[in-house]
């Protein structure tokens, strides 16, 4: 190894360093979901989907958050929060005209380019969707490019369920295939009940030829996996993403760890072959 | 930046009495100078004034879960193994001022960033183990996908002075590690201290600013009976190094393992305490804690050292991802030793024997992997990494 025989030049500061943005507004998803937007004028963030943010509050912390708006709209940015916790209970309390800290973006994003051309189908579950609104909203916008587009959409019960404005207005437009269920229905649900997993062997698309985003509680993207798996779809094209403490999010703080990867920067964002045997160790 | 020097500069002699001189040198160059002293009964990395800060004749008993210091019956300055500090501490210290934001009016705030000066520091007496902690350091924090801004200030302006090693501990493996008892790199200048017959220093500078070091000091040719002193001091020290590693294949055998009980029979016996990551010189991890002034204008970002070892540290929603003291231990052993090699190609560990050491329980990594691999069920079992 080397020795420094003269001073190294110090790089540039700030890999760790939140900047200030002024929250422009605060959307109520549902009683324990919101989307904060800022307007990122001076420090735009140029992103890919499925990339991801460390968004401070004042005092209280920091939290990896997905970027949830559009890529192509870089005077907005998004984020979608479900309070949790300290930070994430502190999100959801702001009011527009707070400062918020935003450092990032972060992460392998979504492979969109590999699916053009085939299928692309997205299941999520929960707070999920987050992080994949930004590939439906891009892939939309270059239709063409796409086979089908399919989106199968669970939520614990109808109140929680995000991005309504999303769904339906592509519900009308219909160029994108939206199933949604729920896990457990109220009076006036005209829906479907079932997990999300159940629909997997039933909705159409072609199995040889398509990309899977997949996103949600990691038991459910493992029996998403499994089921998909079940209908041919080959593992290298079942992309799922990942969440672990994460503290620094550029590969430092070693809280992210799974086996030899650092999944704020190796991933969030893995094929189902890469990770499959690790996630199947208990406690790894 | 990086010199390497075309032709090694042949090894001079500088008898012990003039080390003050070369402590005087690096003062004299601006060089804040720390070193091994004894407090309260451990030696420590500390600040040197002089020569008279080194802990002369003093050696150390180790073992697994036990350190003393022990009187000796000669004048020797470096008559000791490692201590509980290392190089990380002054490199990578425990607690690091990150940002502070100070709120202006009642919404709003701006980001002050730490200063973050580049001392002139001399570590002076590193062993070779630790030498090479740094050299694994500076492949995580300094050249890793985004340099550390803490750890490369530190490293900027700092002067390497290596002393190797005649005496091992008992919890030393560096042998094993192929990191020491000797060495001929990572320092700007290195020492072999020779006790037979003159008491002197051997001294070999790999770097200009350790030849430039050397110029300034009243030294001698080193004869063949140096050198050769030099060598039988390595010899035995290599020879007297009780434990050993088998590195051979360990990658593979820790991670086609992960289910082995030998995870089960270590929790009995570890207090997830996180000594073993604290005093270890290559672990990195920390964590982030923000605090806010008593006015509250002005909250602060700290980062700090972490322990695998805590329940909190892999804390994700309901839970916390390795819950039990097996996978915890598990995470530590199989990331020093295995996935460490496909992150950053080379093994965590160095063989310093601290985590040995310092362990309350008296917990041996190298007996552990020893047990796991003559009891491995199935050695050709897939490694997941
Ligand atoms: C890559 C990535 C993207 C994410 N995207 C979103 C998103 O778009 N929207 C959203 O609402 N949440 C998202 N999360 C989860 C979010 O980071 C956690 O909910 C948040 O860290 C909880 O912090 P807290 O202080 O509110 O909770 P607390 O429970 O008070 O936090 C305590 C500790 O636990 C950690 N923690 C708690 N829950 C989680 C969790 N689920 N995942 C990771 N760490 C956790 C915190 O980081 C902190 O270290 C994402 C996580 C990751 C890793
Ligand atoms: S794992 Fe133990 S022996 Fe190896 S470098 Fe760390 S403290 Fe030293
Ligand atoms: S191995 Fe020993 S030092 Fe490490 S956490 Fe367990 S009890 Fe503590
Ligand atoms: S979040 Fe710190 S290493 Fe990944």
């Amino acid at each position: 190894m080397t020795v420094l025989d003269a001073p190294v030049e110090v790089p540039t500061r700030g890999a760790l360093t939140s900047r200030p943005y002024q929250v422009s507004s605060v959307r109520h998803q549902t009683h324990d979901i919101v989307t904060i937007d800022v307007a990122p004028q001076q420090h735009p963030i140029a992103f890919k989907p499925g990339q991801f943010d460390m968004v401070y509050v004042y005092g209280v912390g920091e939290a990896a958050i997905s970027i949830s708006s559009d890529p192509a709209t870089p005077g907005l940015l998004s984020h979608t929060i479900r309070a949790v916790g300290w930070v994430t209970k502190a999100l959801n309390d702001l009011q527009p005209g707070t400062t918020i800290g935003i450092r990032g973006p972060y992460g392998r994003p979504w492979p969109l380019e590999e699916a053009e051309g085939k299928d692309l189908v997205v299941i999520t579950g929960g707070i999920g969707m987050a992080p994949v609104r930004p590939a439906i909203v891009q892939a939309l916008r270059h239709r063409e490019r796409f086979g089908r587009i399919v989106l199968l959409k669970g939520a614990r019960s109808p109140r929680d369920l995000v991005f309504r404005d999303d769904l339906d207005r592509w519900h009308a437009d219909r160029s994108i295939d939206v199933h949604v269920t729920v896990d457990s229905a109220v009076r006036g649900w005209s829906g479907r009940v079932g997990v999300v997993t159940k629909l997997i062997p039933r909705v159409p698309f072609d199995p040889e030829n398509s990309v899977i985003l997949l996103c949600g509680p990691e038991v459910m993207m493992w029996f998403s996996a499994e089921a998909l798996l079940g209908r041919g779809v080959p593992a290298e094209r079942i992309y799922v993403t990942l969440e672990r403490n994460m503290k620094c999010g550029v590969g430092s703080c070693g809280h992210c760890q799974l086996g030899s990867k650092f999944l704020c920067r190796d991933g969030p964002v893995f094929s189902w072959d890469e990770v499959a045997a690790l996630l199947d160790v208990r406690e790894l | 930046m990086y010199a390497p020097e075309v032709e090694a500069p042949a090894a001079v002699v500088l008898p012990a009495s003039g080390l003050d001189d070369l402590l005087t040198a690096l003062t004299g160059r601006g060089y804040e100078v720390r070193g091994p002293t004894l407090r309260d009964g451990v030696v420590i990395h500390d600040r040197l004034t002089g020569a008279q800060d080194l802990p002369r004749g003093v050696g150390d008993e180790q073992r697994p879960g036990h350190y003393r210091t022990t009187p000796r019956e000669d004048d020797a300055l470096f008559g000791y193994a490692v201590g509980p500090s290392s190089a990380k501490r002054a490199l990578f210290p425990p607690r690091q001022p990150l940002w502070s934001a100070v709120s202006v009016g009642d919404a709003d705030f701006e980001i002050r960033e730490a200063d973050r000066p580049s001392p002139r520091v001399a570590l002076f007496g590193l062993r070779p183990c630790e030498l090479a902690a740094i050299a694994v350091q500076d492949r995580v924090l300094l050249h890793g996908a985004v340099p550390d801004e803490v750890y490369t200030a530190n490293r900027a302006d700092l002067l390497l002075i290596g002393v190797e090693c005649g005496d091992p501990a008992a919890t030393c493996f560096c042998s094993s590690m192929a990191t020491g008892p000797g060495t001929d790199q990572g320092a700007d200048l290195l020492l072999t201290e020779l006790l037979g017959g003159e008491h002197r220093f051997l001294l070999r500078a790999p770097t200009a600013a350790g030849q430039a070091l050397v110029a300034d000091l009243d030294t001698r040719p080193a004869t063949e009976a140096d050198l050769a002193a030099r060598d039988a001091l390595l010899e035995d020290a290599a020879g007297a190094m009780e434990r050993h590693l088998d590195t051979d294949g360990v990658h593979d055998l820790l991670l086609g393992n992960l289910e082995h009980p030998r995870w089960d029979d270590i929790a009995k016996r570890c207090l997830a305490c996180g000594n073993c990551t604290l005093v270890c010189p290559t672990c990195f991890c920390t964590t982030v804690e923000d605090t806010t002034d008593l006015a509250g204008t002005t909250a602060t970002r700290e980062r700090r050292w972490d322990s695998c070892f805590s329940l909190d540290f892999t804390h994700t929603g309901p839970a916390s991802v390795r819950n039990t003291t097996r996978a915890r231990y598990r995470q530590w052993l199989t990331h020093k030793l295995a996935t460490w090699i496909d992150q950053f190609d080379t093994s965590g560990c160095v063989g310093c024997g601290r985590c040995i050491t310092w362990c309350p329980v008296g917990i041996d990594l190298t007996a552990e992997v020893a047990t796991i691999k003559r009891t491995s069920e199935d050695p050709d079992a897939p490694a997941r990494s």
